[in-house]
């Protein structure tokens, strides 16, 4: 599925829900769920800068895809980045690039992605961006 | 005197304001006060009906802002218990102030001499020193703190010296509200020779420190931090302690005589309020002194302490919460961990709850590590809050746990 089919996708699930607590909800269990990064790679180095919890993001090419694995201390920080995994995953350097992560404002995440909020989130999207770059030349 | 809460409450407009569709609970007053009516509109008062520069002009308006600020001034001194008005300093606010004092000691101390700060500092209060210490080569030593967030008073005797030169420490710490015993801390320290400086941004909330009395040398306070404006603040320091450092900017104002060979500084306070102040910021300090004072900060204090404890039998009632910093003595804040859940996650749906509390590490890495915790959930209490807003943090962090478990 290309990038923003997967984030349509998202878009509808989240249409289901009446109020933001079930939102959240779906989000923890979405971070439950999330494609774990290897222990080997949890180390200090890919660690994305953000004050309020540790993120750690890593990325490997399979096939001219790249595929993302992630951890955060903090369950909702994992949901979020569950979503991000969902939309970038498994896609080519070249699509991710030209991308655009923009849905995310219709299901009402924005707060957590606006490049103030000290969460690392904003960062996370850059990094994932920076996998691109580094892997579209391979 | 009857404590009338509602009276207050409708002092300050943002608490009738809802946030994502619940009522506003604001339990954020560590990290900065709100502001009553009067305070805010003594800022517009200002700006609609005097605004003019100040101590230069010769006309009337000039005049009326001049007294306006320097009035403000002595509000201050009357408020601290200083003995002279050119002893209280008008800066940004503690980080200014702070970074003024490690100014003006940069040239007073060298290698030979060592300076002490608390294991309980607030970062803006550890920088400024180890930048100084880096220029100047003054050894640094910390006072650890204990488990109960207590400063180790008897290492705090062994690290005191004929060469301490000059003692750090807050009044109430950031992060845990224990209040410091600053009063045998300065006495200590005068023992030896050492010059105290203390941060009161954390205190001046709560209650109000007569300083002559405690004897410090230096004291500052950010006026967000009660009731005030952001932007103001305030430095006291001893005559003998001003007269002796340099000034801190350049600029106007802080200059009597200027020829290109030699410039002759101006009298304290001037010398260090260099350019244009912050002059509606200094006047509405000064009503939120007044707001304040009004009230009766022994009355602020006793409803706090109250709340506090209504709020911490009320907390601990969680199952698998932790609370850090439970001295004895401490002002209205409850830092704390559930377990097994990140802080910031217990942050983040609170807010959903309208509920603001803070979460990290509160600029303070350093007391984290001491209990090796990589944040916490604060929730600091001021006099407008209620019992009311304490059972719905109350019932909104169970339903967060419920959330999140």
């Amino acid at each position: 599925m290309k990038i923003n089919e997967i984030q349509a996708e998202i878009v509808d699930e989240f249409s289901l829900f009446e109020d933001w607590m079930e939102k959240y909800e779906y989000m923890i269990e979405l971070g439950k769920s999330i494609q774990l990064i290897d222990t080997k790679n949890k180390i200090d180095a890919n660690l994305i800068k953000g004050c309020q919890s540790k993120l750690w993001l890593f990325a490997e090419l399979k096939n001219g895809r790249i595929f993302y694995s992630a951890d955060s201390e903090a369950i909702i920080t994992k949901g979020i980045a569950a979503i991000l995994l969902r939309v970038f995953s498994n896609q080519t350097p070249s699509d991710i690039l030209n991308s655009e992560f923009k849905y995310i404002d219709e299901i009402g995440l924005k707060e957590h992605l606006s490049p103030t909020r000290a969460n690392g989130l904003v960062s996370m999207i850059k990094q994932m961006k920076y996998y691109a770059i580094a892997y579209s030349n391979k | 005197m009857v404590f009338d809460i509602k009276k207050i409450r409708a002092d300050f407009p943002i608490l009738k304001r809802k946030v994502n569709g619940y009522n506003f609970v604001y339990l954020d007053n560590a990290a900065t006060s709100q502001k009553p009516i009067q305070v805010i509109d003594s800022i517009s008062d200002y700006y609609k009906n005097y605004n003019s520069n100040i101590h230069r002009g010769v006309h009337s308006v000039s005049q009326e802002a001049t007294d306006a600020y320097e009035g403000a001034r002595i509000k201050i001194q009357n408020h601290f218990n200083v003995k002279k008005s050119h002893e209280i300093i008008l800066t940004s606010g503690t980080t200014h102030s702070i970074n003024l004092v490690a100014n003006g000691f940069l040239e007073i101390l060298d290698q030979k001499d060592e300076i002490i700060i608390s294991g309980l500092e607030h970062h803006s209060n550890i920088v400024p020193w180890q930048m100084m210490a880096a220029r100047n080569g003054v050894k640094i030593k910390i006072i650890p703190i204990d488990e109960n967030g207590d400063l180790n008073l008897n290492i705090y005797d062994s690290l005191l010296n004929s060469k301490t030169k000059l003692v750090f420490v807050n009044h109430v710490s950031n992060a845990l509200g224990t209040v410091n015993p600053i009063k045998e801390i300065i006495n200590k320290a005068h023992n030896v020779g050492a010059a105290v400086l203390v941060d009161g941004a954390q205190a001046s909330a709560h209650f109000k420190p007569d300083l002559q009395e405690l004897d410090v040398d230096f004291y500052t306070t950010s006026a967000h931090k009660l009731c005030g404006p952001t932007g103001i603040g305030m430095l006291y320091g001893k005559e003998k302690w001003l007269q002796k450092m340099p000034p801190y900017q350049g600029g106007g104002e802080m200059i009597s005589e200027v020829t290109f060979e030699k410039t002759t500084y101006a009298e304290l306070p001037h010398k260090f309020e260099a350019g244009t102040p912050n002059i509606s910021g200094a006047i509405a300090f000064g009503v939120a002194i007044d707001y304040l004072n009004e009230l009766g900060l022994e009355n602020i204090h006793k409803y706090e302490s109250s709340l506090l404890d209504y709020a911490t039998e009320k907390l601990k009632s969680i199952t698998n919460l932790k609370i850090y910093g439970e001295s004895e003595n401490k002002t209205s804040v409850i830092s704390f961990n559930i377990e097994g859940i990140h802080a910031y996650d217990i942050g983040t749906l609170l807010d959903k709850f309208g509920v603001a509390v803070r979460t990290g590490q509160h600029c303070a890495q350093p007391i984290m590590d001491h209990f090796g915790i990589s944040g916490t959930v604060r929730a600091s209490l001021a006099f407008y809050n209620t019992k009311e807003e304490i059972d719905i943090l109350f019932s909104s962090l169970k339903r967060a746990i419920s959330m999140l478990s």
